[in-house]
């Protein structure tokens, strides 16, 4: 239990069964154009990088869920997020 | 006498298109309202235009969702109200959850300004009823974030309910992927909520309700603004 401050990471991306054509086209028309045949998928999000203060990172993660949902950071319509602490 | 408001968000701006058409060509009362001003639900109907608000920030709609005046629409729309949301104000409502799904980027990764062909799928909407099931209208489109996303196993109930509005068509009025102009799925273009009184529209009807805006001076996008005055005039009688 560590109280400070501590970088929160959200990614925003689109569901597996929601198609991601920013991605596709990363892949298609950059990655394998370029030769790169290893890379067999790109999905393409949004991140959000947050300083938060919060009494430890499993609160400062807390926070973040909370605020994600309560003010749709994503649409879980269409969305999946991911959130993890990176300082 | 009936009512409008038109909802002006920061970044709205086929805001005074659509005075146009509610003022001086269906002759109805409208105000334009500052979101901000909204603070009572004193009006017959809402309408949310066009436009990019707050910079279409995070998702299209998803801050101006956040708008108290979403509060006040939620009130009228529980209320069995007409609202009707165009373009962004559709992005709004989605955001908002009045109405289902989510509208994602374009499928081509390109703005989209081009005229559709949209096929009316259902009357019983305040803004479709003096339109005819299977009427093809012509109403043109400009937005990057139109691709209508639902669960696909979600769109047997959406249709179930009725709450398909309208869908890209081809010249032969049938929903192709060459009609689809943004990948939505389905072919939607505008769907409604499950009581049919909150509407949402990617196509811009109020640039095609003056012969002058449209081509071959058809005023297709009318009969939406029509039927919303027909049934707040018989809500008034």
């Amino acid at each position: 239990m560590t109280p400070g401050s501590y970088v929160v990471e959200v990614i925003v991306e689109n569901k597996p069964l929601a198609r991601d054509p920013e991605g596709e086209t990363i892949h298609q028309n950059l990655i394998l154009k370029g030769g790169y045949k290893q890379v067999t998928s790109v999905r393409a999000g949004k991140l959000l990088r947050m300083n938060v203060e919060a009494s430890s990172p499993e609160d400062a993660r807390a926070i973040v869920r909370k605020l994600s949902d309560d003010l749709r950071i994503y649409n879980p319509a269409a969305h999946t997020i991911q959130i993890r602490i990176v300082g | 006498m009936v009512k409008v408001a038109l909802i002006q968000y920061p970044g709205s701006n086929c805001d005074l298109d659509a005075l146009e058409i509610l003022r001086d060509v269906v002759k109805a009362r409208t105000d334009l309202v500052w979101h901000k001003d909204l603070a009572h639900d004193d009006y017959d109907a809402y309408v949310l235009p066009g436009g990019f608000s707050y910079g279409d920030y995070l998702r299209a709609g998803a801050i101006a969702a956040t708008s108290p005046s979403l509060k006040i629409v939620k009130e009228a729309a529980d209320g069995g109200k007409p609202v009707l949301g165009i373009c962004n104000g559709f992005q709004i409502l989605v955001e908002a959850g009045l109405l289902p799904g989510a509208v994602l980027r374009n499928s081509t990764l390109r703005f989209a300004c081009t005229w559709t062909r949209l096929r009316v799928e259902t009357t019983r909407t305040p803004f479709t009823s003096k339109a005819e099931k299977g009427q093809v209208l012509e109403i043109p489109i400009a937005h990057n974030e139109g691709r209508y996303y639902l669960d696909k196993e979600k769109i047997p109930e959406l249709e179930r309910n009725q709450q398909i509005v309208f869908r890209y068509v081809s010249e032969e009025d049938q929903p192709t992927e060459e009609a689809n102009p943004n990948g939505s799925i389905d072919n939607i273009a505008g769907i409604c909520n499950q009581n049919g009184n909150v509407m949402g529209l990617m196509p811009h009807p109020e640039r095609a309700s003056l012969p002058m805006m449209s081509p071959d001076n058809q005023t297709d996008g009318r009969v939406i603004f029509d039927s919303m005055m027909r049934t707040l005039r018989g809500s008034e009688a």
